[in-house]
């Protein structure tokens, strides 16, 4: 790889060191071969244009993007300076009220066609839309508005990916996806919320290859959602050997054996919270002695309830 | 249920809620608050060396020079040149109401960068005891589940070496960049305030609530510190008068409803989603500041200690934290404090290990019939919940949260809520660029994206904007 890229690299204060730890993170995340590093590598050495993200809150509790916030490789930082353009986001953009409205025409029509489209949260659709509005629009109305101009569109958290708790029963708003609700197709970062390690690597995989990741039947990445939670699980031995936690705080939970009769929905999940785990690689729910909730499932309020018992 | 957590539990959970407040407070100053008050275009302008001296004069950050803030400043630069401004796109720059020269601007910048990063380590306090962040998830009825990871040597020194990182770059960057940023926008001081506080209180440092809560409890009605009292969650109600719900006028939580209308369909009463909650029939401004003042009236050792401190280094009297300044100064002097308590709960917890008291979880049955009431203080403010159990079931649930108590509309009798109040007075330089209102809506750090009506008494002029 060129050696300015290193230059250009020390000047943004990123040592060779750090960043190619960070490409070796996110290739292995994406699931490619070792090969694969410098070629990521150049992904992030910021190119002239950076692809610009417009991102949408619809009914949600804001919490993906706070997932975003906590985003190490690369570091948040980085995500909004060099590496991407986010044009509209309504939590961490400086522009308010009247400001930010223009903004959106601004980048739509700047962007048009070219743009990512990311959203979080589902749509209201009862009444017309009447229950969720931003500004003059209805979430449904900007819904249709944004997503028709993108060239993707990927929806980050259960809520826009599968409805959330917004639709869960009883859906006072008759809250949908955001599939559902515009009738389009979008690429899934399903969980709740989810690992920003997944929607990074959706990104650079798009960068990297032109096009968005191979997904399930339900849209999610296959580099993330293949396989089962159950199916990574540190503590699958202790299953296998039918060494189970029957209360919390036991001898049993703090030797860190199997947490199935206390509800554990890993076996039904897919996700790879055990192999990336969360902040920094630090723990995931079932290290913390907790059982996983299926959170990356669709409809999973309702259909994974009660969280402490197996069904 | 009748149920006492062990002490473990309750200290796993300060030291979590401790984090939260930690990270949650530098968030809100640096990246949803300083940029009402801090012009990054104008940092642009700012000479690198002249910025490494204010910077040296100011703080004891463990990163500057010149060499940094020429770092900093290029990178912006390369920002700003390439023409793709996002995140920074079409705000007010050049407002007549920034104060702040470009050296401090520049300086102010380059900390919200590196509070960024800060903020995202931070986080992994949470994924230590909580298994991650956000939506942490091992807090559970009877205790918590994390008992492992409470055994491990390593979590716990990994848990004590980030926490002493995070607090490092409260007292040695935060603190004194509110200070400093404080210091050009004293006008602030006399700007945006409220009359009455309301305080769950947080952080028990026994089984005994509200006694022994580290935040305590109470109620301030027309900003008398003096006749501060204790709150009870009897005296809350919640209003619907001027919101979209049909049911009857009030009601407390533990009766309450919530029955949208189609707005549509509700004729012009009604202009909000929030209810509005009242305690003893008034609002109150609930957050930092509610609960500074209430810790302060009561005498709280470490919450004096740091308002006098900051209120001497701005050479103002108490009368000035009734503002959106002082709502400011709050966040961070109880964030220093809080922060600073948690070495304390982490050297009890180890204690409790060493003689060899290990338990996180009490076991409860599901009773078949119950009612429940959990109050606390999260860094927005008062917190309550409410619950019904029927057949082992939640029959009844409802919470009253911080930005309901902030930013609820009026009542029956017309009372304004607590955010409506502090933009009464405030000077708009130009009504098209309401930075102003930004100011006072943001420094309560709302949880949502708000309707705000501005009326100029000047032009008339009646303008819509959407704050968030
Ligand atoms: S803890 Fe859950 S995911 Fe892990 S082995 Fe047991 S059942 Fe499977």
């Amino acid at each position: 790889m060129e050696n300015g890229l290193f230059d250009r690299l020390e000047q943004k204060g990123i040592s060779r060191r750090d960043f190619m730890k960070f490409c070796g993170y996110i290739t292995a995340t994406l699931g490619l071969s070792a090969a694969y590093v410098p070629r990521v590598a150049e992904v992030f050495a910021a190119g002239k244009q950076r692809p610009a993200v417009i991102w949408l809150h619809m009914a949600e509790c804001t919490g993906c993007s706070e997932a975003l916030l906590r985003s190490m490789y690369p570091w948040i930082d980085e995500l909004v300076l060099e590496i991407l353009a986010i044009e509209y986001h309504e939590t961490i953009m400086a522009a308010a009220g009247r400001q930010a409205e223009e903004q959106l025409e601004y980048a739509l029509n700047k962007y048009k066609g070219k743009f990512i489209c990311v959203v979080e949260g589902a749509i209201p659709t009862k009444d017309r839309g009447i229950y969720g509005r931003v500004g003059k629009h209805t979430m449904l109305e900007l819904g249709k508005k944004v997503t028709k101009e993108a060239l993707a569109t990927i929806t980050i958290g259960n809520c826009s990916s599968f409805g959330g708790v917004q639709a869960a029963k009883p859906n006072p708003t008759n809250a949908k996806s955001i599939d559902d609700a515009l009738g389009i197709k979008s690429v899934k970062i399903a969980g709740c919320p989810p690992n920003p390690v997944n929607f990074v690597g959706t990104v650079v995989n798009y960068l990297l290859l032109g096009k968005l990741p191979a997904t399930d039947s339900y849209g999610r990445p296959l580099f993330a959602y293949s396989k089962t939670v159950h199916d990574q699980c540190p503590r699958r031995s202790h299953y296998e050997a039918g060494e189970f936690v029957t209360q919390f705080g036991s001898e049993e939970a703090a030797k860190g054996w199997c947490l199935y009769e206390m509800g554990c929905k890993g076996p039904e999940t897919y996700n790879n919270c055990p192999i990336v785990k969360f902040n920094d690689g630090t723990s995931w729910p079932v290290e913390a002695g907790h059982p996983c909730i299926g959170c990356s499932e669709p409809n999973f309020w309702d259909q994974m309830a009660p969280f402490y018992e197996q069904k | 249920m009748g149920l006492t957590i062990p002490d473990n539990a309750r200290i796993l959970r300060n030291l979590l809620m401790g984090a939260q407040f930690q990270q949650d407070h530098l968030v809100h100053f640096y990246h949803l608050h300083a940029l009402d008050w801090v012009d990054v275009v104008s940092a642009l302008k700012a000479d690198p060396k002249a910025t490494a001296t204010l910077a040296d004069n100011v703080s004891d950050a463990p990163f500057g020079g010149v060499t940094y803030f020429k770092g900093v400043q290029n990178r912006l630069k390369t920002f700003v040149d390439s023409g793709q401004l996002g995140l920074l796109s079409n705000a007010y720059w050049g407002h007549p109401a920034y104060k702040m020269p470009p050296e401090a601007n520049l300086m102010a910048a380059a900390h919200y960068l590196e509070a960024l990063r800060m903020q995202a380590k931070s986080m992994r306090m949470h994924a230590i005891f909580g298994g991650k962040n956000p939506h942490l998830q091992t807090v559970i009825a009877g205790g918590i589940t994390c008992v492992k990871d409470m055994l491990s040597p390593d979590r716990l020194a990994e848990f004590l070496y980030t926490w002493k990182e995070m607090q490092d770059f409260i007292t040695k960057v935060y603190l004194p960049d509110v200070l400093a940023v404080a210091s050009f926008y004293k006008d602030w001081a006399a700007i945006g305030g409220t009359a009455n506080f309301h305080a769950w209180g947080e952080f028990p440092e026994t089984a005994n609530e509200p006694e022994s809560l580290y935040m305590p409890r109470g109620v301030i009605f027309k900003r008398n510190l003096a006749g501060v009292k204790m709150a009870e969650e009897s005296k809350v109600t919640e209003h619907i008068h001027h919101a979209w719900y049909k049911g009857s006028r009030f009601k407390h939580p533990y009766d309450g409803e919530t029955n949208p209308v189609n707005p549509k369909r509700a004729g012009k009463r009604p202009y909000s989603w929030f209810k509005a909650p009242r305690y003893e029939g008034e609002p109150c401004e609930v957050g930092p500041l509610a609960r500074c003042l209430v810790a302060y009236a009561k005498g709280h050792k470490d919450i004096k200690a740091n308002t006098d401190y900051v209120l001497g280094k701005l050479g103002v009297d108490t009368s000035a934290l009734f503002s959106t300044l002082g709502r400011t100064a709050a966040r961070c002097i109880e964030t220093v404090a809080i922060g600073a308590r948690m070495e304390s709960w982490f050297l009890e917890l180890i204690g409790n290990i060493k003689k060899g008291n290990t338990a996180t979880f009490t076991p409860y049955e599901m009773p078949d019939k119950a009612r429940g009431v959990g109050l606390n203080d999260v860094p927005r403010g008062s917190l309550g919940h409410w619950i019904n159990i029927e057949d082992k079931k939640i029959e009844n649930y409802q919470l009253v949260v911080p930005s309901t108590w902030n930013l609820g509309p009026r009542d029956e009798k017309g009372k304004l809520g607590p955010v409506e109040e502090a933009l009464i007075g405030t000077p708009i330089a130009d009504p098209k660029r309401p930075l102003e209102v930004l100011r006072t809506v943001h420094s309560f750090d709302p949880c949502v994206a708000c309707g705000v009506h501005v009326i100029d008494p000047d032009s008339n002029e009646v303008y819509k904007f959407k704050v968030r």
